[in-house]
């Protein structure tokens, strides 16, 4: 009874707010999302926040978020101040290609979309509902980020108001990285961010989230993006997560790859008291290939829990994962990586490898990689590590001039290299690099 | 330069070094032979200041100063330098990186302007040509997949790059080719000068007809059994170390 009370009491801010969010909006969108929303919300309120006794949610406790009073973003000001505070954090590669996101809502004013090709249809989501491609739109939202089961993709979908929209018709190829910059600012805000790609056939795109925010108060960023893949398409995906310390992010990616698609994601999770990052890819028809990489770097103060599904369900399929962190102080990670394997889905070669580097004794990490495999002819490995920095290593740096915390620093880099390697947008590269590098105080190390 | 007296160090409650006393002068080579385990890479590494091994009695001046109380960075940046016998391999860390932040570290500490990568690229284009260093090798990750004597070369480009004052050379020449060890031993030479020092050790005569020492210790049981000229080197290839090992026993037994 009691935790029945408890319960309600938590979802009621969000019932509210999904009431709230109805009367603003009604008119605005079409029916079926309307039926979506309300369809999202029901079972939101049937899930309510999931309990640490649930196998999903051992060792990531939400109760924080559950019982926090955030405040919709229509009843926050200061939007535009927001938005130039943070203008700085639109990566150079990205200048001319970057949709801007304040509190959730897009904001055009702030963005600027002049390096993309005609061809390339790239929205905000609120837009994108009132345009052609509102069709489209209703096909695809929420198809793949299921609701029955996951109490944040449900949340999330019953506030589907804002977000952004990239369309790649047959063929086309966008050169310049598509920035997504979300930004809480101005309030102990909650933001549904709603990401929806679909590449067509042959096109190519580099997409690039990046979540940012104040660091003086929490805020609470609940985020699901859709990716649809098509035969023969790519698509690279980078994702930086560097909420402000006190914030709050969870988020669901989920990605279909057809027949020769390619997917290729680095995950970057540096900021949030908590995170929670579910990703799943699934290879649909045969030859696809996806690389999942990630790199979680934490310090006292930090949760990062990282759950992965890489699901075969089509023979000739290749699948890589690499997950690297770096814990330091009193923080913890989490790393759960599934691979399933269906048993249609022969010659399947599956790769999974979680890393981490404990900086401190005080840090903790539970790793778990699970392999399911129900095919008979493939090759598939997963192996999990946790491990210190090398004494020896560290000497023999010392033994070259370098100061502990340099040699210390040097090392980590060293570390995080073979993730940090593989990122083909400059800035984002050269961003990690110098994080890493300033991690521990040392004056700055230039290893150019 | 460098003066050791009676230096005792023990490594997990295990005496290593019983006793050292070795003094080193500008513009000196020194060889240390000795047996297997019998203390050379311990005093190499006490040398350097390698954190595992206790000096438990007598002490190091180098250059008027207590080495001792020095930190390993510190001793780098005055200008001790070890290659070690087993170079140690960096992931993610490419050559390139780890010289240039090392070389600058020691520039700033002369109170020098740091290079920037493409000054720099150009000295170590200079310095690898005087080991005959591939520079392919620059961007790979520190020592990582080199083959042995690929490692040690790697080491004696730390060298060049750095300019020691005392090198401390363990086994440099273990693991190289005739032709490399020739290559090697030149480039070493080459950075000779009369206001730096170099400590060899070595298991073998060869090297030292290239880089010709003015002493030559043995080293048994952790203490220096005997000093001697280069042609001391040349009595231990023909007679081997039993008869050092059995004159060591009588003086530890009278
Ligand atoms: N952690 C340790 N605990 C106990 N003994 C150790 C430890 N480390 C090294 N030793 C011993 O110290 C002794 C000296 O080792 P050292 O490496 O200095 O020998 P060395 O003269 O360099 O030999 P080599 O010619 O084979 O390189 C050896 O007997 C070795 O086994
Ligand atoms: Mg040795």
């Amino acid at each position: 009874m009691m935790t029945q009370a408890t319960e309600a009491k938590e979802t009621g801010l969000y019932l509210e707010a999904y009431e709230q969010l109805r009367q603003r909006t009604a008119s605005e969108v079409p029916s079926w999302l309307d039926r979506l929303r309300a369809e999202a919300l029901e079972k939101f309120s049937e899930l309510g926040f999931p309990a640490p006794t649930l196998e999903e949610w051992r060792y990531t406790n939400v109760a924080p978020i559950a019982k926090a009073r955030f405040v919709p973003s229509w009843t926050v000001d200061g939007a535009e101040e927001a938005g130039r505070r943070w203008a700085d954090r639109v990566y150079e590669e990205a200048r001319s290609s970057v949709l801007v996101f304040v509190n959730g809502r897009f904001r055009s004013d702030l963005s600027s979309l002049a390096a993309l090709p005609r061809e390339a249809v790239v929205l905000g989501l609120a837009d994108a509902l009132r345009s052609e491609h509102q069709k489209m739109i209703g096909e695809r939202l929420a198809r793949g980020a299921a609701f029955d089961r996951q109490h944040f993709a449900a949340l999330n979908t019953a506030f589907i108001a804002d977000g952004a929209f990239v369309y790649l018709p047959r063929g086309v190829r966008v050169e310049a990285p598509i920035q997504l910059l979300f930004i809480s600012d101005s309030g102990p805000v909650m933001s549904f961010p709603r990401v929806l790609v679909v590449a067509e056939r042959e096109s190519e795109a580099t997409l690039i989230e990046r979540y940012v925010g104040a660091a003086d108060q929490p805020y609470f960023t609940d985020a699901v993006v859709e990716i649809y893949i098509d035969e023969n398409a790519h698509l690279e995906h980078y994702k930086v997560q560097e909420e402000g310390v006190q914030g709050f992010h969870v988020a669901t990616t989920w990605v279909e790859l057809k027949r020769a698609a390619r997917y290729h994601s680095t995950t970057v999770t540096l900021g949030a008291q908590l995170a929670r990052h579910n990703i799943a890819a699934i290879l649909t028809e045969e030859g696809g290939e996806c690389r999942v990489d990630g790199l979680y770097m934490v310090d006292t103060g930090q949760h990062a829990d990282t759950h992965s599904l890489i699901e075969h369900r089509a023979p000739r399929c290749t699948s890589f994962q690499l997950y690297k962190g770096i814990l330091d102080g009193r923080s913890r990670g989490v790393f759960n990586g599934r691979i399933y394997v269906h048993r249609e889905a022969q010659q399947t070669d599956a790769y999974q490898t979680n890393r981490n580097l404990m900086l401190s004794n005080e840090a903790r990490v539970d790793t778990k990689p699970q392999l399911e495999i129900f095919a008979d002819d493939v090759k598939c490995s997963h192996g999990a590590t946790v491990g210190q920095l090398e004494e020896e290593e560290l000497f023999y740096l010392r033994t070259r001039g370098l100061s502990f915390e340099k040699a210390r620093n040097l090392l980590t880099y060293g570390f995080a290299e073979e993730v940090v390697e593989k990122i083909a947008v400059d800035s984002i590269r050269e961003q990690l690099n110098e994080v890493i590098l300033n991690r521990l105080h040392a004056t700055a190390l230039d290893v150019r | 330069m460098l003066e050791i007296r009676n230096l005792h160090a023990t490594i997990d409650d295990q005496e290593i070094l019983r006793g050292i006393d070795l003094k080193v002068s500008a513009g000196e080579v020194h060889a240390i032979m000795g047996p297997n385990g019998s203390g050379k890479s311990t005093l190499a590494k006490v040398l350097a200041g390698h954190p595992a091994y206790e000096v438990t009695e007598g002490e190091i001046i180098y250059e008027g100063k207590n080495l001792l109380e020095m930190d390993p960075d510190e001793r780098a940046r005055e200008g001790v330098f070890m290659a070690f016998q087993y170079p140690v391999e960096v992931p993610g860390v490419s050559n390139a990186q780890l010289l240039r932040l090392a070389y600058n570290e020691k520039r700033k500490h002369q109170g020098l302007e740091e290079l920037d990568p493409l000054e720099f690229k150009e000295l170590l284009a200079e310095r690898a040509k005087l080991v005959d260093m591939d520079l392919s090798f620059m961007s790979r990750s520190v020592n990582e997949g080199f083959s042995g004597g690929e490692k040690k070369r790697n080491e004696i480009l730390q060298m060049a790059v750095l300019e020691p004052k005392l090198a401390i050379l363990d086994e440099t020449d273990s693991g190289l080719d005739i032709d490399a060890l020739r290559i090697v031993a030149d480039g070493v030479n080459k950075l000779r000068r009369p206001d730096n020092a170099i400590i060899l050790v070595t298991h073998y005569q060869r090297i030292l007809n290239y880089i010709i020492p003015d002493y030559v210790h043995v080293l048994y049981r952790g203490r220096i059994v005997r000093s001697g000229g280069k042609e001391l080197a040349l009595e231990l290839e023909e007679k081997g170390y039993d008869w050092i090992k059995s004159e060591a026993g009588v003086t530890a037994s009278a």
